[in-house]
């Protein structure tokens, strides 16, 4: 089919949209959340623990903060908006529309990369002024963070799709999403882990992607930041053939 | 010219809970060009069904669908940008308003400034006043205005509605038939399915009818009409019609209505209401409607 660039627009800018009108949900309540945890986590532990050389807990903390807040709304735009969709019955405006899944697939993701950047970016501009940032390898940050929210987004969509009820996409979110934000790395370094849940960090995804939004800050890191590249791209790639898939066939959408 | 739609041996089965169930079996009938055609059927038929794989909705087990020409699988976009459906269920975006939901519409179909033709459409269905409201803080028969909007926005050669008068008052029902029949005048196919079969019988010139997901009767309304029983009995009674008559006739509280094929007929169910000592009343005799002709072939199918 010839491509409908308008089309792919037009559903970009509706789900970018769709979470702007109600900003103070989808935006203001995450950074309010992660600014929480700043206060409570940095002031138990400010003065007890020292991740990096030089580098204080409040400063190491931010980035994890900040990563976790964009990957959670980068999950939370893309399921919670086809879920309505689905529930309310109105995707069926676009499922008679000539989109194909690939449209569906750049909207949607698209969408749930800048609902993460801008949490993200919010959370960062909160938390700022409790610990001086580095910029160590700026670029890393911004690699990280797109390809993350990507991912996330990207997940979202599936359980947007395999969902046929709300409770079912908080279910993904609290199971899995959360916990595997939680074991990444966010809160801590993994070297301080014992050997075993070292190991285990080290096949979860998420670890790759905070380790790396870290090193754009302290130009240090858990693992080389290309090997989190590597592992970050090719969980994107094969989550993204999964849920392109599932849109092509019209899994769960398309009797 | 190809026909605007054509329905090629199109079956789906379902997997229920209790196996697999037909939905359609073997539907095989065109629309042409420029035609108001009526798909009917009792509940169950089979209609939406149908008009889900037109519109891409669902998938046909076997057959193929065709829009102006293009595969409605193969050449998806391409059907879709020919198709404007109006949903049966009322369905809303509720983060947008009215102007903001056609105009995302019209981008869906690759169209950046539609702002002219939308507001045609505004006005020809009653929604003027209301383009920068909530689609949430609509009434129900707003709603469905916006959905017919909806999928017109793209100016759709074939234009589907599915049961668009379920639950609507007169005023809609007026407002859209003539804005709907102006579309087809221009030279719109439309596609109309509908359980109000009067609606039916006055807009659409050609009429399938479809039982348990089969096409049981194909032909112009007119042929219908002249080719089954075409005389009605309408009368009032109180008391028990006798079995004979009682086996063709639809009742409604004290009404009963039956049909017959010419005068001899006629005189064969008033002798044996006779017979049987049924008091009527406000007895008429008059030409039978599309609602007869669909009640005599249904039950002629249930034989």
């Amino acid at each position: 089919m010839s491509s409908n660039f308008e089309g792919t627009r037009t559903l970009f800018n509706k789900e970018v949209l769709r979470f702007w009108k109600v900003s103070v949900q989808t935006v203001a309540a995450p950074v309010l959340t992660a600014v929480l945890y700043l206060l409570i986590f940095g002031h138990v532990l400010e003065a007890h623990v020292q991740v990096y050389p030089g580098v204080g807990y409040t400063s190491f903390l931010i980035p994890g903060l900040v990563m976790m807040s964009v990957l959670q709304n980068a999950y939370a735009n893309s399921s919670s908006s086809l879920i309505q969709s689905k529930i309310s019955g109105n995707l069926v405006f676009l499922l008679v529309s000539p989109l194909s899944h690939w449209a569906w697939f750049a909207a949607y993701v698209g969408a749930s990369v800048v609902r993460g950047l801008v949490v993200g970016l919010g959370v960062f501009a909160v938390t700022v002024w409790f610990a001086p940032p580095h910029f160590a390898e700026p670029w890393w940050i911004v690699v990280f963070a797109v390809l993350g929210a990507a991912m996330l987004g990207t997940l979202g969509l599936i359980a947007g799709l395999w969902a046929e009820k709300f409770d079912q996409t908080a279910a993904f979110q609290n199971f899995l999403i959360m916990p595997m934000t939680f074991l990444s790395g966010v809160f801590y370094s993994v070297h301080s882990l014992p050997a075993f849940w070292q190991g285990l960090s080290h096949a979860n995804p998420f670890f790759y992607m905070i380790d790396g939004f870290r090193r754009g800050f302290f130009g240090a890191s858990d693992v080389s930041p290309w090997v989190a590249l590597a592992v970050v791209g090719v969980s994107f790639v094969a989550v993204a053939v999964v849920a392109l898939r599932l849109l092509a066939t019209g899994y769960k959408i398309r009797s | 010219m190809p026909a605007a739609v054509v329905f090629d041996q199109v079956a789906k089965t379902f997997a229920g809970a209790r196996g697999a169930v037909r939905a359609l079996d073997g539907v095989s009938f065109n629309v042409e060009l420029g035609e108001f055609f009526g798909l009917l059927g009792p509940n169950g038929a089979g209609k939406t069904t149908l008009i889900s794989i037109l519109a891409g909705l669902a998938r046909a087990s076997t057959g193929r669908v065709t829009v102006m020409g293009h595969d409605v699988v193969a050449d998806y976009a391409a059907a879709r940008m020919a198709l404007g459906i109006v949903p049966q269920e009322l369905v809303f975006d509720p983060f947008f308003s009215v102007r903001e939901c056609l105009r995302i519409q019209s981008g869906y179909f690759g169209i950046r400034h539609n702002d002219s033709w939308i507001d045609e459409l505004l006005v020809g269905l009653g929604l003027a006043d209301k383009a920068d409201v909530n689609t949430r803080q609509l009434s129900g028969g707003m709603k469905r205005r916006v959905l017919v909007a909806q999928a017109l926005v793209h100016k759709p050669p074939v234009i589907v509605l599915d049961e668009p008068t379920a639950g609507v008052d007169v005023e809609l029902r007026q407002t859209l038939w003539g804005f709907i029949a102006g579309l087809n005048k221009q030279g719109h196919t439309v596609l109309l399915t509908t359980h109000y079969l009067e609606e039916a019988e006055a807009l659409c010139s050609r009429i399938a009818m479809l039982k348990q997901g089969r096409v049981v009767a194909l032909d112009r309304t007119a042929n219908l009409l002249a080719g089954t029983a075409s005389t009605m009995l309408r009368f009032k009674t109180d008391d028990a019609l006798p079995a004979a008559v009682a086996a063709r006739a639809r009742v409604t509280g004290r009404v009963a209505q039956v049909t017959a094929r010419d005068a001899g007929e006629v005189e064969v169910i008033l002798g044996r209401l006779r017979e049987g000592g049924v008091k009527v009343e406000d007895l008429e005799i008059g030409r039978a409607d599309l609602e007869d002709v669909f009640l005599e072939i249904m039950q002629k199918e249930a034989a």
